[in-house]
C-alpha cells in the first residue's frame, strides 16, 4: 500500500543529521555518549556561553554519519540555571550560532521511571523524532523492577531500547533504531514554548507516575548496600572526618605525587636544552630554540601530571556519587561565602596550582557557580609562591620562636596563607554582590545511586581534558613564554652589562617603577615584575637576574644576603603582600580564557587582582613604614 | 490543634505525605515537582547534614538534597 505523498527524510539534500542527546542529570547520559562516540569526541564551547559542548560523529549501521551533540542535562525546558538555559536554547533553536537537533535521543533512568517520564513528556511534546534509550535496565532488574518494553513505546509513540552505557549494551539496537527515526518527518506542529507552568507541571508529573506505574511490574526492592553507606558517609561525625581524609589525600597526590612525573618533564627538557646549546652555535637562533621553544614547551607539559591526577580523582568521586554527598557536607560553610559545596574541591587543589583547579570546576553543574569559583581560585596560595615567600622571609623575618614550637618564620607564612583565603572570601562576597548578584536559593539536588566509576568513561575523561588543555590553553602558553623570552632577550646588552635590565623587558620595568613607587618598589622590582608574569616562581630567578646573583627556586642564599641589604623592611613586607594578590602567572589567565571562552572575564580577573595587589602593597607599606 | 507539620521537622524513619507545598522564591516548587516531591508523594528524612542541614529526602526511587529553609515550606499530613 504505497503512502500518499511521503515526506522526504529529515536528512535529505546531503546535510548531516543533527542529534541531540538529552535527558536528566544523572540518567546516565554521558556514559551513552561516550560508548556511542568513544574518545572521538570535540570540545568546545557553546557561543557566548561558559558552557561546554560536547560533540562527535555518530556511525550509523548503514554506513551514514550523524553529528551527535551532548546536551547539557536538564530537569525541564523551565530552566534553573545557565546550563539549562543552554539546552532549551538549543532544542528550540534559539541559540544564535547552532541549529537545532533534528532528532533527539532521550535517556531515561530505568531505575526512577516516574521522575524521568515527565521529562520525556515534555521533550515529546516538541514534535520532533525521538528514540528513547531506557538506561540502566540492569540496575533496575535488580532492584526488582520489569518493565514492559513494548507498553512503554506504544504509549510514548516513540521506539525504546534498553541500554546499560556501562556496560556498553544496547548499543546496536540504539543506532538502528536511531537510523530509523532519521527517516520520520518533524510533527506539522512547529516546537511548542518552554515548559508547561503551574498545574500543567504537576499534571504532567502525574501522567508521568502513571505512565510508569502502568508499565512497571514490582516494587523496588531497598538497596541496602548504598543506604548502610550513606549512613556513614553522610554520617554527622564520620562523614566530615572522611571527607577531611579525602581531600587530604586528594591535596598530597596533587602536591606530592605530581612531583615525580614533574621532575622528569623539566629534567627532559633540560636534556634537550643541553643537547640543542651543544648542537647549534650561540646566537638568537639557539636561545629562541631552546629558552623560548622549549621552555615553552616545557611550561605547558609540566602541568599535565597536577591536571591529570587531580581530574582522575574527580572523575572517581563524581562517577561514584561521593561528590554529591561531599556538596552535601559542605554545603553549609561555603553558603555562607555563597559557593556551592562542590566549589570546595577546586578550591583546595588551587593551594597546589591554579591551573588545573579552574579547570576543576567543571564539576560544578551551574555555570555562575563555576565562573564565580574561578575567579577566586587564584587567590589560593600557590604552591608557585612559596619558593618567593621563603626568600623574602629568609630575608627579613629573624627565625625566632614565637610561642612554643611556632616560628616567626612559620607563622609569617601561614598569615600570608591566611591572607590569601581571607581574600579569596572577600572577593566571592564582593562579586556576589555585584556581578553575580542572584537569589542563592539553596540546595536542592538529586542524590544518585552508589555506582562503580567505570573507569572506561574516566579514562576518556582525562584523555579529553588533556587535550583541551594542550589545544587551547597550551598554546597561549606557549607564545607567552616565547614573547616574555624575546622581551627578555632583546636587544641584546652589550657584554657585562645586565641583560634583563637592557632588554624590552627591562624597559618596561623601567617604565612601570613609577607606578609602583608609592608601594616602596625599587626599579629591580619593577623590572623583575615583568618576567615573573610567566610563572610566579620565576620571580626569584628574575629578581636574582637583576642583581646579577644566581638564583633559582632552589637556591637562593646569595640572593637573600643580597635583598636583606638592599630592601628595606617595609618594602620587604609590600613585596609579599603584593604576591599574595598579584596575577602574576599567564598560564591561569591562559586556562581561564580557555574555559570561559573568552578574554573578558581574564581579564576581569587580571584588572582585580592587580588592583588588590597594588592595594595590598600601598597599606602595607605606608603601615610599616609608619611603624619602623 | 498543633501547627502543621512541615518536613524540616519530622522525624527521622518516620514517613509522611506531601499536602501542600508553599511558594518559594524562584519558583523552586517547581523543581521539587521535577524531582519527584508532590502533593501526595510519600516521604521520609533519611539523613541530616552537620549541625541539621541540609536534609537527604527519600522519595519513591529519588533521595534529593535539600536546605532547612526549602524543607520547612513542604507541609505533610501528620497521619
Amino acid at each position: 500500500m504505497a503512502e500518499a505523498d511521503p515526506a522526504p527524510p529529515a536528512s535529505a539534500c546531503g546535510r548531516t543529521l543533527r542529534v541531540a542527546v538529552v535527558g536528566q542529570p544523572n540518567a546516565g547520559k554521558s556514559s551513552l555518549f561516550n560508548a556511542l562516540t568513544g574518545a572521538r569526541q570535540k570540545v568546545g564551547n557553546y557561543p557566548g556561553v561558559t558552557v561546554e559542548r560536547l560533540s562527535a560523529e555518530l556511525v550509523l549501521p548503514s554506513g551514514a554519519r550523524a553529528d551527535l551533540i551532548d546536551l547539557p542535562g536538564t530537569y525541564s525546558l523551565d530552566p534553573r540555571s545557565p546550563d539549562e538555559a543552554v539546552t532549551r536554547d538549543v532544542l528550540l533553536g534559539r541559540l544564535p550560532g547552532e541549529a537545532a537537533p533534528d532528532m533527539l535521543l532521550l535517556v531515561l533512568d530505568a531505575t526512577n521511571l516516574a521522575v524521568h517520564l515527565r521529562l520525556a513528556l515534555e521533550l515529546l511534546a516538541l514534535g520532533l523524532p525521538t528514540v528513547v534509550a531506557l538506561n540502566r535496565i540492569d540496575m533496575a532488574r535488580r532492584d526488582g523492577l520489569a518493565i514492559d518494553r513494548e507498553a512503554l513505546a506504544r504509549r510514548l509513540g516513540v521506539p525504546v531500547v534498553e541500554t546499560v552505557a556501562v556496560r556498553r549494551r544496547g548499543l546496536d539496537e540504539l543506532r538502528a533504531a536511531l537510523e530509523a527515526a532519521a527517516t520520520l518527518q518533524r510533527l506539522p506542529s512547529a516546537p511548542t514554548a518552554p515548559g508547561p507552568a503551574g498545574t500543567d507541571r504537576r499534571a504532567l508529573a502525574r501522567a508521568a507516575r502513571t505512565l510508569a506505574a502502568d508499565v512497571t511490574t514490582g516494587e523496588t526492592r531497598a538497596r541496602q548496600l548504598g543506604r548502610q553507606l550513606d549512613s556513614i558517609i553522610l554520617h554527622p561525625l564520620a562523614g566530615p572526618m572522611i571527607l577531611a581524609g579525602l581531600m587530604f589525600l586528594l591535596f598530597q597526590a596533587v602536591f606530592a605525587l605530581a612531583e615525580t612525573p614533574m621532575s622528569w618533564i623539566e629534567a627532559a627538557i633540560a636534556l634537550g636544552q643541553q643537547q640543542l646549546a651543544a648542537s647549534l652555535p650561540d646566537g638568537p637562533l639557539r636561545g629562541f630554540l631552546t629558552d623560548g621553544l622549549l621552555g615553552g614547551v616545557g611550561a605547558v607539559i609540566v602541568f599535565l601530571p597536577q591536571i591529570l591526577i587531580l581530574f582522575a580523582f574527580i572523575l572517581l568521586l563524581e562517577g561514584s556519587g561521593y561528590m554529591v554527598r561531599a556538596a552535601f557536607l559542605m554545603d553549609r560553610l561555603m553558603a555562607r561565602i555563597g559557593l556551592d559545596g562542590r566549589a570546595f574541591i577546586p578550591l583546595l587543589s588551587a593551594f597546589a596550582c591554579a591551573v588545573p583547579a579552574i579547570m576543576a570546576t567543571r564539576a560544578l553543574p551551574d555555570a555562575r557557580d563555576r565562573l564565580l569559583t574561578m575567579m577566586i581560585a587564584p587567590l589560593m596560595t600557590c604552591s608557585a609562591r612559596l619558593p618567593v615567600y621563603a626568600v623574602v622571609i629568609a630575608a627579613f623575618v629573624p627565625a625566632r620562636p614565637l610561642w612554643g614550637p611556632i616560628g616567626l618564620q612559620g607563622f609569617v607564612l601561614f598569615a600570608l596563607y591566611a591572607a590569601g583565603i581571607l581574600g579569596a572570601i572577600g572577593l566571592a562576597l564582593l562579586l556576589r554582590r555585584t556581578a553575580f548578584r542572584g537569589h542563592r536559593t539553596g540546595l536542592l539536588v538529586e542524590m544518585p545511586a552508589w555506582q562503580w566509576p567505570a573507569l572506561r568513561d574516566v579514562g576518556i575523561g582525562l584523555w579529553l581534558r588533556a587535550l583541551a588543555f594542550l589545544k587551547r590553553a597550551g598554546t597561549i602558553i606557549l607564545a607567552v613564554t616565547v614573547a616574555l623570552w624575546a622581551l627578555a632577550s632583546f636587544p641584546v646588552a652589550p657584554p657585562g652589562a645586565n641583560q634583563l635590565a637592557h632588554s624590552m623587558a627591562g624597559r618596561i620595568g623601567a617604565a612601570i617603577e613609577p607606578l609602583v613607587r608609592p608601594l616602596g618598589f625599587g626599579p629591580d622590582i619593577a623590572i623583575a615584575l615583568v618576567p615573573a608574569m610567566a610563572a610566579r616562581e620565576v620571580a626569584v630567578a628574575a629578581l636574582g637576574t637583576v642583581h646579577a646573583i644566581e638564583a633559582d627556586a632552589d637556591d637562593a642564599t646569595g640572593l637573600v644576603e643580597r635583598l636583606r641589604s638592599a630592601w628595606p623592611l617595609p618594602t620587604a613586607l609590600a613585596f609579599l603582600a603584593w604576591f599574595v594578590f598579584a596575577p602574576q602567572c599567564l598560564s591561569t589567565l591562559a586556562v581561564m580564557r580557555r574555559e570561559t571562552g573568552g578574554w573578558r572575564w581574564p581579564a576581569i580577573q587580571f584588572a582585580l587582582m592587580i588592583a588588590m595587589a597594588w592595594v595590598a602593597a600601598f597599606l602595607t607599606f605606608r603601615l610599616a613604614s609608619a611603624l619602623a | 490543634m498543633s501547627a502543621p507539620l512541615s518536613l524540616a521537622d519530622l522525624a527521622p524513619g518516620r514517613r509522611a505525605r506531601v499536602c501542600a507545598i508553599e511558594p518559594l522564591p524562584d519558583r523552586l516548587e517547581m523543581r521539587l515537582v521535577d524531582l519527584g516531591i508532590d502533593l501526595g508523594s510519600l516521604v521520609e528524612v533519611v539523613h541530616r547534614g552537620p549541625l541539621g542541614d541540609p536534609l537527604a529526602v527519600r522519595v519513591d526511587g529519588t533521595t534529593v538534597a535539600m536546605r532547612r529553609s526549602i524543607a520547612r515550606a513542604i507541609r505533610l499530613d501528620p497521619a
